[in-house]
């Protein structure tokens, strides 16, 4: 499989495919740019163009000037929401996966089965329940209503410990030394050690935070609470006459997930592989 | 009982090497406070957010519960007795197995294939393997806005009629259109391309961990690449499969984002051709505010979860054995 010689017809077939296949792949973006830089009329023309001509920008205008769509806000939420569930998320699961591998308890097998027996339940039997919840917690509505609820992950606590399990002692036995507790080790040397699993825990919590979008729905019922995604489904259903507009809410909706995508590719391919291979 | 079983299991599978020194039977309380501050807010979290949750809901789905979350006014398995007999639950839920039977091959198979054939692929990967991933970052929101009002919008100027009429096909409604039921393809197309990046990153990291001297050792047989890829590319990778299988046949059941937005209507989704378990449970339960029946929904739902995972671990078990 791995050999390629250069200029077969079988390598010349397999770049062929691989090519055609990354267009369709790539096409739906093209799309969402094209008609976001179009005029209205010419997104519905039934005669194809290819390129918006004119380009124009009221398309972005419109829809920040659109009254009913709350767009700058709600991306205004959607960004503080990301940037708080991403590192405390992540944190959150590397002190619990820290304490699970290297501080020995009685009851520590216990705690271990807690954590990890929820790993078996659905998001989907618990929406219903923490909405009840959060709402008689007073969370409907609220910022802290959509972050709090999704910022303890067990998966991340087991990924967490499964590293940690392999932190070499050496490291941890010199803290001790230097008088570091329990604590002092996790804070000063295991913690700053653990950046790649950090960082594609972290990228992968804030696509996902971005990008979530039945939670929000729900606890989210105030267009002030609104995050991108429930601002551009109401958008998207309420009213389809500025299609310009509208693609431009995607296309803003979109951008800085790309932006986080490419910047920090490495630790999502990594991120995926881990949380693919749980055992 | 049971978390004490798994407890056993957990301490047994735990290598020996990790465990610091024994201090005897001298209870080490400065570990203990340590553990606990690392531990808690994860535990009282879940404790929260999954235990409590989960055993109010579970108390909910055996109670008279509209407008109101308060338990007290117990029916019995009435709830549940409704919901077997409600017709639009019914179709809620072959409307899911039917979209799962067709989704988790047709995710599986692609992903496999581009796995493979860019495995093949030593110039240009890395771009490659982009192209397949950027889709992963966007939301279904974002997918079902461009799958509806462009691709398949079923006006002329759509993509997909634009294509079409280039082979003389007649202009689809695709999403109104309900025979053919041609709405399946973009519910479908619209899922393969945000997810099949991700698996097909899971099996590119098999097809790496594959030693290849099994491949050299075959083709000094005089292994052909087709009898390769299935006497050893396939059963290497069987772990991986099995994962993947997993992760995609959970994540179509719970499928709810890309209904929602590709059927719903300035008028509702009454209309939508297909209303998948989570979009009736959000109905029943946030917009119906029947809590009882919601809770009900959602235990006969993870049922059905738990039950197609342990009967597809079951059939792959057993075609390990041969």
């Amino acid at each position: 499989m791995r050999e390629t010689t250069r200029g077969t017809p079988a390598t010349i077939l397999t770049y062929l495919v691989v090519g055609v296949a990354a267009l369709l792949f790539l096409a739906p973006f093209y799309v969402m740019l094209r008609a976001a830089l179009m005029t209205g009329t010419q997104v519905t023309d039934p005669d194809w163009r290819w390129l918006p001509d004119p380009f124009t920008l009221q398309g972005f205008t419109d829809l920040f000037d659109d009254p009913s769509v709350p767009m700058a806000g709600a991306l205004g939420n959607s960004f503080v929401i990301a940037i708080v569930t991403a590192p405390v998320s992540t944190l959150l699961g590397s002190m619990a996966g820290y304490a699970l591998a290297r501080i020995s308890v009685p009851g520590r097998g216990v705690v271990m089965s807690f954590i990890v027996v929820t790993l078996m339940i659905p998001a989907s039997a618990t929406f219903v329940p923490t909405f009840v919840l959060v709402s008689a917690m007073g969370g409907v509505d609220t910022l802290w209503g959509v972050i709090v609820p999704g910022l303890f992950n067990a998966f991340s606590v087991l990924l967490f410990r499964n590293f940690y399990l392999k932190f070499p002692q050496e490291i941890e036995e010199a803290g001790r030394l230097d008088g570091l507790g329990h604590l002092g080790v996790y804070w000063r040397l295991a913690l700053p050690n653990s950046g790649a699993l950090l960082a594609s825990l972290g990228a992968l919590a804030f696509i996902e935070s971005w990008n979530a979008f039945l939670w929000p729905l729900v606890i989210g019922q105030d267009p002030e609470s609104w995050t991108a995604q429930i601002a551009l489904s109401t958008f998207l259903t309420s009213q389809s006459i500025n299609l310009p507009a509208l693609f431009a809410g995607a296309v803003v909706t979109v951008l800085p997930l790309v932006a986080v995508f490419l910047f920090a590719q490495r630790y999502i391919v990594q991120g995926i592989a881990a949380t693919g291979m749980k055992d | 009982m049971a978390d004490t079983v798994t407890a056993r299991q957990a301490t047994a599978t735990r290598p020996a090497g990790v465990r610091p020194g024994r201090r005897g039977r001298r209870t080490d309380w400065k570990a203990v406070g340590a553990f606990t501050l690392l531990t808690a807010p994860m535990v009282v979290g879940l404790g929260l957010f999954k235990y409590t949750a989960i055993g109010w809901s579970f108390l909910l789905s055996f109670s008279e519960a509209r407008g109101t979350v308060d338990l007290g006014s117990w029916v019995g398995f009435d709830n549940y007795a409704f919901l077997l007999e409600d017709e639009a639950f019914r179709s809620s839920m072959t409307g899911i197995v039917l979209f799962t039977i067709f989704i988790v091959p047709v995710t599986f198979g692609m992903s496999l294939g581009l796995a493979v054939l860019l495995h093949g692929v030593r110039r240009g990967r890395a771009f490659f393997r982009t192209g397949f991933l950027l889709p992963a970052a966007v939301s279904y929101v974002v997918a079902a806005l461009v799958w509806k009002m462009s691709l398949f919008n079923g006006l002329p100027s759509g993509v997909a009629n634009t294509i079409g009429g280039l082979f003389g096909w007649d202009v689809q409604s695709w999403i109104a259109g309900t025979d053919p039921p041609l709405y399946w393809i973009v519910i479908i197309t619209l899922r393969l391309w945000l997810q099949v990046g991700l698996y097909m990153i899971l099996f590119l990291a098999g097809l790496q961990a594959i030693p290849v001297h099994l491949y050299e050792a075959a083709s000094l047989d005089g292994a052909s690449r087709r009898a390769q890829f299935r006497h050893i590319t396939l059963p290497m990778l069987r772990n991986t499969s099995v994962a993947i299988l997993m992760l995609i046949l959970i994540a179509a059941f719970q499928a709810f984002d890309e209904f929602y937005n590709v059927f719903m209507t300035t008028t509702g989704n009454a209309t939508a051709p297909v209303r998948p378990p989570l979009v009736f449970l959000y109905d029943t339960a946030l917009k119906g505010q029947d809590y009882g029946v919601g809770s009900a929904g959602a235990f006969m739902l993870t049922l059905l979860i738990v039950l197609v995972t342990l009967l597809q671990g079951r059939l792959v078990g057993f075609g390990r054995k041969d």
